[in-house]
Order: structure tokens, then sequence, then C-alpha cells
């Protein structure tokens, strides 16, 4: 697979696979607000997905749609990160894991916003807005967990220490990624992994919530090596394209 | 779902374009103004409904009891030229 085409996918999928996680609340959330909000947010991913599977097929020269990179490929050729694919607990693990989520993609497609790669260029821009409502949004959640009650803190505290070793993977470039630094058509993950850092400071500062100490990573997602969630939430996303091959939208 | 923990209500008021009065579109629920007004954004403006929001704690709004609406409004009922209908407005005039 061209470098290009593994790019773009390690892109779609991390919105295609959270986005998806996301979906699974809808009708599930505490209340009304929060249940539409969510939403939003796994549609805005979801529209950052569909344009750059297209792309990625149209690149990859084999026939193939942006429907068929998006259900129909098999576990070992999604290449999201692993934070993506954890499965929902409570609410505090949902936002958190949204949360790195969120910061890691503003600093990242304001880096892509620079992209030798128009089509890159493009995408970026336009994600940026939806990202900094997102971020804003989780942001504001992180720091209410904090300050609410001793329960929320708690919950908070508990979700950050289980998502920690996923969030290194983030900023672990693959052998894809590597390849298109020079033409600059990638961004430095080194970079988004300070401001990352930063940002994560400065709201667990408001929030009173502790980095964790322990900084084992694990990793993965990216070359295709997924947890063991993985499997059964591809089964559910791609249910319909195996039942029904010749459906359409 | 309970609703006794969803926090306190807001009302929410939208403006469709600059210019243009706020118009109350509903109401959300939200622990406090920033959330409400992200709660607003996330229900009410998901399709292009307007360009700027206010949302009011409900319970900061006074409004006018029922049993009250007899003598609040009734009495303007037959005083028919209290209403500037009789004036003839200019063609440069537009919203009136």
């Amino acid at each position: 697979m061209e470098a290009k085409v593994k790019y773009y996918l390690e892109i779609a999928d991390n919105a295609f696979i959270l986005s998806h996680r996301l979906s699974e609340c809808s009708s599930n959330g505490p209340f009304l607000e929060e249940d539409l909000a969510g939403t939003n947010v796994a549609l805005d991913l979801i529209g950052l997905a569909e344009p750059v599977y297209n792309e990625a097929a149209k690149l990859n020269k084999k026939g193939e749609s942006g429907d068929d990179l998006a259900y129909r490929r098999s576990e070992n050729n999604y290449f999201n990160c692993l934070l993506t694919e954890q499965p929902n607990s409570d609410f505090a693990f949902i936002m958190t894991r949204q949360f790195f989520m969120d910061v890691f993609n503003y600093y990242y497609f304001m880096d892509l916003a620079n992209s030798s790669d128009k089509f890159l260029k493009a995408v970026a821009s336009k994600s940026l807005k939806e990202v900094t409502y997102h971020l804003k949004r989780s942001s504001e959640w992180m720091i209410r967990f904090g300050g609410g009650t001793d329960v929320s803190k708690e919950k908070a505290q508990k979700a950050v220490d289980s998502l920690w070793k996923y969030t290194g993977e983030l900023f672990t470039a693959s052998e894809a990624d590597l390849a298109l630094r020079e033409s600059n058509v990638s961004v430095d993950l080194e970079a988004v992994r300070d401001k990352w850092d930063q940002k994560i400071s400065e709201i667990f500062y408001l929030a009173h919530l502790k980095k964790p100490e322990n900084d084992y990573q694990m990793l993965g997602g990216k070359s295709g090596v997924h947890s063991e969630y993985m499997g059964f939430m591809l089964a559910e996303i791609q249910f319909l394209t195996n039942k029904y091959p010749e459906a359409i939208w | 779902m309970g609703t006794e923990n969803q926090g306190p209500v807001w009302e929410v008021f939208i403006q469709t374009k600059p210019g243009q009065p706020y118009k109350h579109a509903g109401s959300v629920h939200a622990y406090d103004k920033e959330l409400a007004i992200e709660n607003a954004r996330d229900v009410y403006t998901r399709r292009n409904e307007g360009t700027s929001l206010w949302v009011v704690p409900s319970d900061q709004i006074v409004a006018v009891s029922a049993s009250e609406t007899s003598s609040f409004f009734e009495p303007a009922d037959d005083k028919i030229y209290r209403h500037p209908t009789f004036y003839n407005l200019p063609d440069g005039v537009k919203q009136m």
C-alpha cells in the first residue's frame, strides 16, 4: 500500500471508529442535551472521515469506493489508534477519551492545515472549526468532573488513569507517516505532542486532575494490531454490508 | 432517567441574522452558563438557525401570571386610537 493511502486511512479510521463509539451512545446520553451534543460530534467525525476515505480510494486505484474502505476491510487493515476503539463505560470515561482525542485533533489539524498535500490541507482547515468546538466542550466537562462531586472527580481520574496508556500512540509516527515527513505532507507529531501535553496540563490544573505517573504505553492500532474490542465493534459496523453486499445508500 | 439531576432550566433565544431581534426558541437543561450556551448551540442551531444565542435562567424571567392576564391586557382592547394605523408610513420605512 502506498504511504499516502495508508496515511489517509490513519486519519479517516481515527475519525470513523471514534464516531462509531460515540454513535453507540445515541439515545443513551445522561440527558437529552448531552445526547444530542455527543451525537453531533459523532456526525462531525463521520463528515471528516467520509471525504478522506473517498480520496484514499481514488489514490489507491483498485476500483474500491470510500464505502468499501470504511466497511469492507478486515480488522488488521484498520489503522486507528487504540484510544479511539476503547469501549464506552461511564460518561466520565467517554468524555475523557473524547478530550484526549479532541486535544490531539485540534493541534494536529492546525499543523496539517499547512500540509503540502492540498487535499489534506483543505480537510484540516475545514475540520478545525468543528474540532475547536469539540475541544471546548470536552474541556469544560473535564473541569466540571474535577470540580464537581467526589464521585465525579474520582470517575474522571479513573478514566484518565485507564486511558493514559493509549495516548502515546497518537504521537508515535507510523512508517507511512515518516515517509511523508520530508515532503511536508505529514506533520511533526513531536511538536503536536508538546502542545498536547501543555493543554492537558492546563486543563488538568483547572480540573484538579493528575497525570498518571506510570507512563507505560500501548501501541499497535496504527499498524493494524488492535485491542480485543475491535473485532466486536467491526462485526457491528460491518453487519449491514456483510448481510446485504449490494446495499447502497 | 430522572429529571432531578439535569440541572436547572435555561430559556434559549436565537438571533437569525445580525440586527434582527432575538426570538425565543425553547429551553435546555444545564448546570451552568457555559454548558447552557453549548447545549443551546447543540440543540437549537444545528441547521443554520442563527448567528447568535442568548441563554437566560428560566427562574430569572419575570412573567405575567395567568390570573393577571385580563387586568394587564384587556384594558387596551377598546382603545383602538392608540394604534398608529391612521398614519401614512414613508416609503423608506421597512421594519415597522
